[in-house]
């Protein structure tokens, strides 16, 4: 009966469909089954299919987007149920995502950002225009394992500079890790402001935020 | 006849504009400026000031509309008309703003400094196909506050061509325009005879950032020409439909034009932008795809339908390298752009999303512009008989057209004349010149051109008068001297 559910449950996610995935979520309270088994065997299955897809080329991004948030819709339906056990959702690891102070280029953080949620990680988008203090503030709060910054131009991208002395200043580093990206961005600006990593592209800051988290694919 | 691409009916382009305007009433335009928001309420638009959003009623557009100049000049630095805005005249320029530039011998993306942009100056100002200049690539060896108008300052000092330029911030936007003046010989004289035109930038979808409102109003205020370049990015930031970003580009200008002739009636102002579709599968902004010209040209028969100078972004490729794909799609954009009458083309020289810039490239594009002129020139009648008048003393025969006087008269009127870059040798000359592709063959012409370059003659009052005022700058942003520029011309203190 759960292995139908479950089945189905995945199936919603890749449907992109978040209505069916919120029933599912609500009629797998009703029968009481664990909301972390719910998660991990159902829904998470459904997104790491899409998110493979997607890395071969196999499914675009509307897939991937809508996907995320058939998953988020359903993990916000279990969120209750979940403080009720008192536990909490095994997550990848926190990111706190921002464009730099300066900056209006918004598109590819998104993106970024939507594929880390799809990769199982708790992403806090800030937005775009973002100042040193706005961000690290938000990565403290939320007990953030990574930061990550968005750049595309030339201009502001020794932001990222700024953020990653300031995290210095106070301690914060390693605990806090610091990825970039954006346009401008190059291996050699990564390794002259001492980022912990850096991706030209939305897949590549996956595999890079997982590893920052030691968490990388085999 | 000037041969013209028509993607919409009149019906269409009706269309297109009646749900324009219902989109600057509903969701209206988020205008982040607090200026811009004063000027439309003031004027009658209904504002939230908390959620920062503008209803703008079709009167206001309508009135602004009106006071639009419907064509304007970019004049050289002697002061010449040199570029029209307006009807169907095309023109064309190198790509703006790039990061990096392509290195011929390594193929390495590599981050531009000065003599990057000097190396793609001095080929733009050469060729006869780039009626101006851009301020192509930014320079990383100077601080990041004068990123945008050292730019400027070289070509400047490199070019007599108008310019296609824009600033990074609203302060340096002022600098930039002072700069203009003081080879104009003062503010006035610069709004009489603009040398440069800047591009300000919507955000996408329906937005007017503080940075962008603001230059439009600082534009507007100067008499310095603007140039709207909205960017609905299709599947992304605007409608998936090709139509449905024509239609938001159109929302996003009129509400451009709409901030800027209230801050200044009359100002000219250019109805362009730099749209893309979205790809989705790797996320990019393909500016090479057939779909990124028809939005291209069809926004711009939206805005020659109102009456409009425009402007577009084609010509440009995402390869990585000057290929086969660059030289496809770089033909293709140059191509639909004149024929789509825009009146100015920007793009030629960029690779990889607008990002890196290559003279190789640009000494190819020029190649493909010359034919896209041709084109557009169209079919011409010169004889009184269009082929019976030809056929006296030709006896069924090949070759006998070669002896009429009438073929060496008309030959270099009906034929473009390529440069070396394009290859139309046997396969004994191609082979006896070295077998080169175009890439290499690209690669001799830069450096013959580089090799023959002469820096134009500037009044050295006024090449002193801008080298100190940028040094000033230069100076606040910890910068002692200005980096050498030329050995061979070495400018006072350099
Ligand atoms: C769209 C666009 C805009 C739009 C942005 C709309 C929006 N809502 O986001 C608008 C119109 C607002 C805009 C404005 C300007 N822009 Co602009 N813009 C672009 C353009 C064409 C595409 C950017 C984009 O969305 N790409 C698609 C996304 C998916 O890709 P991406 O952003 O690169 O992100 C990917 C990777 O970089 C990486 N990544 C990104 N962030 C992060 C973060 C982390 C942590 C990691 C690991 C990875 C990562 O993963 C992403 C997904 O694959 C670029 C050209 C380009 N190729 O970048 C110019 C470009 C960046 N802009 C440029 C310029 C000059 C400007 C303006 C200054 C123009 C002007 N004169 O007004 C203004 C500046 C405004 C400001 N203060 O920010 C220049 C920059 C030049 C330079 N030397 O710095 C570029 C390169 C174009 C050009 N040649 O002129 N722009």
């Amino acid at each position: 009966m759960s292995e139908e559910l479950y089945k189905e449950m995945a199936q919603s996610i890749i449907e992109g469909d978040s209505d069916k995935s919120v029933e599912l979520a609500k009629k797998s309270i009703e029968l009481q089954m664990h909301p972390l088994d719910t998660i991990t065997k159902g829904f998470v299955v459904g997104v790491n299919y899409i998110g493979d897809q997607f890395g071969k080329g196999e499914a675009f991004l509307p897939e991937l987007v809508m996907a995320g948030e058939a998953m988020k819709a359903a993990v916000a339906t279990l969120e209750p149920e979940l403080m009720k056990l008192g536990e909490s959702r095994e997550v990848m690891g926190r990111v706190v995502l921002a464009t730099v102070e300066g900056d209006i280029h918004e598109i590819g953080k998104t993106l970024v950002g939507t594929m880390l949620s799809a990769s199982g990680f708790e992403v806090y988008d800030l937005g775009v225009d973002q100042p040193a203090e706005k961000i690290i503030g938000k990565a403290l709060e939320v007990d953030a394992h990574i930061i990550g910054m968005s750049a595309l131009l030339t201009t502001t991208m020794v932001r990222q500079r700024e953020v990653i002395e300031e995290l210095d200043k106070e301690g914060l580093r390693p605990r806090i890790k610091v990825m970039v990206g954006g346009a401008p961005i190059t291996k050699d600006w990564f390794q002259k402001i001492k980022a912990d990593g850096y991706s030209e592209d939305a897949i590549g800051a996956v595999k890079i935020a997982k590893q920052l988290v030691g968490k990388a694919d085999a | 006849m000037q041969p013209k691409l028509s993607l919409l009916t009149d019906e269409l382009i009706a269309r297109i504009l009646d749900e324009a305007y219902q989109l600057l009433l509903k969701p209206g335009i988020k205008v982040q400026n607090p200026e811009a928001r004063e000027l439309l309420e003031s004027a009658g638009a209904q504002v939230d000031q908390e959620t920062m959003v503008a209803r703008i009623p079709g009167q206001l557009v309508h009135t602004a509309l009106e006071s639009v100049p419907r064509q304007f000049q970019l004049f050289d630095y002697e002061g010449n008309a040199r570029v029209v805005y307006g009807g169907d005249a095309i023109h064309f320029d190198p790509g703006s703003s790039g990061i990096s530039v392509l290195i011929p011998e390594t193929l390495e993306h590599k981050t531009a400094e000065t003599p990057d942009l000097i190396r793609i100056l001095k080929v733009a100002e050469t060729l006869p196909q780039y009626d101006a200049q851009s301020t192509s690539v930014v320079c990383h060896d100077v601080p990041k506050d004068l990123h945008d108008l050292y730019r400027l300052y070289l070509v400047m000092l490199f070019s007599r061509k108008p310019i296609v330029t824009g600033a990074f911030t609203n302060e340096t936007v002022h600098q930039m325009i002072d700069m203009l003046s003081i080879f104009a010989g003062g503010r006035e004289n610069l709004k009489e005879k603009p040398r440069a035109i800047f591009d300000v930038c919507p955000s996408p979808p329906l937005i007017w950032s503080n940075f962008g409102a603001g230059n439009l109003i600082a534009l507007a205020r100067a008499g310095v020409p603007a140039e709207i370049v909205s960017m609905p990015l299709a599947g992304a930031a605007a409608p998936v439909t090709l139509l449905g970003a024509v239609t938001q580009h159109a929302a996003e200008c009129l509400s451009g034009i709409t901030i800027h002739q209230l801050a200044q009636p009359g100002s000219p102002i250019v109805w362009g932008g730099a749209p893309a579709i979205f790809d989705m599968r790797k996320g990019g902004t393909p500016m090479g795809a057939v779909e990124t010209a028809m939005i291209d040209s069809s926004y711009a028969q939206v805005g020659k339908s109102l009456g409009l100078p425009t402007h577009a972004y084609l010509g440009a490729t995402d390869s990585k390298l000057v290929d086969m794909q660059a030289g496809m799609e770089s033909a293709m954009g140059a191509l639909v752009g004149a024929l789509s009458g825009i009146n100015m083309i920007s793009g030629a020289g960029m690779l990889d999303f607008l990002i890196c810039q290559s003279p190789e490239k640009l000494v190819i594009d020029a190649e493909s512009i010359a034919m896209a002129r041709r084109m557009v020139e169209g079919m011409k009648i010169h004889t009184d008989t269009l082929a019976t008048g030809f056929y006296e003393g030709v006896n069924f025969k090949g070759g006998d057209f070669l002896k009429q006087k009438i073929t060496l008269q008309l030959f270099q009127m009906e034929q473009h004349m390529p440069s070396v870059v394009i290859d139309r040798d046997s396969m004994r000359g191609w082979r006896e010149a070295g077998s080169m592709d175009t890439f290499t063959r690209a690669k001799i012409r830069v450096k013959e051109i580089l090799a023959s370059y002469k820096r134009p003659e500037i009044d050295p009052d006024k090449e002193r008068d801008l080298h100190d005022y940028v040094l000033g700058l230069a100076k606040e942003s910890g910068l002692e001297t200005l980096p050498l520029l030329d050995e061979k011309n070495p400018l006072p203190d350099a």
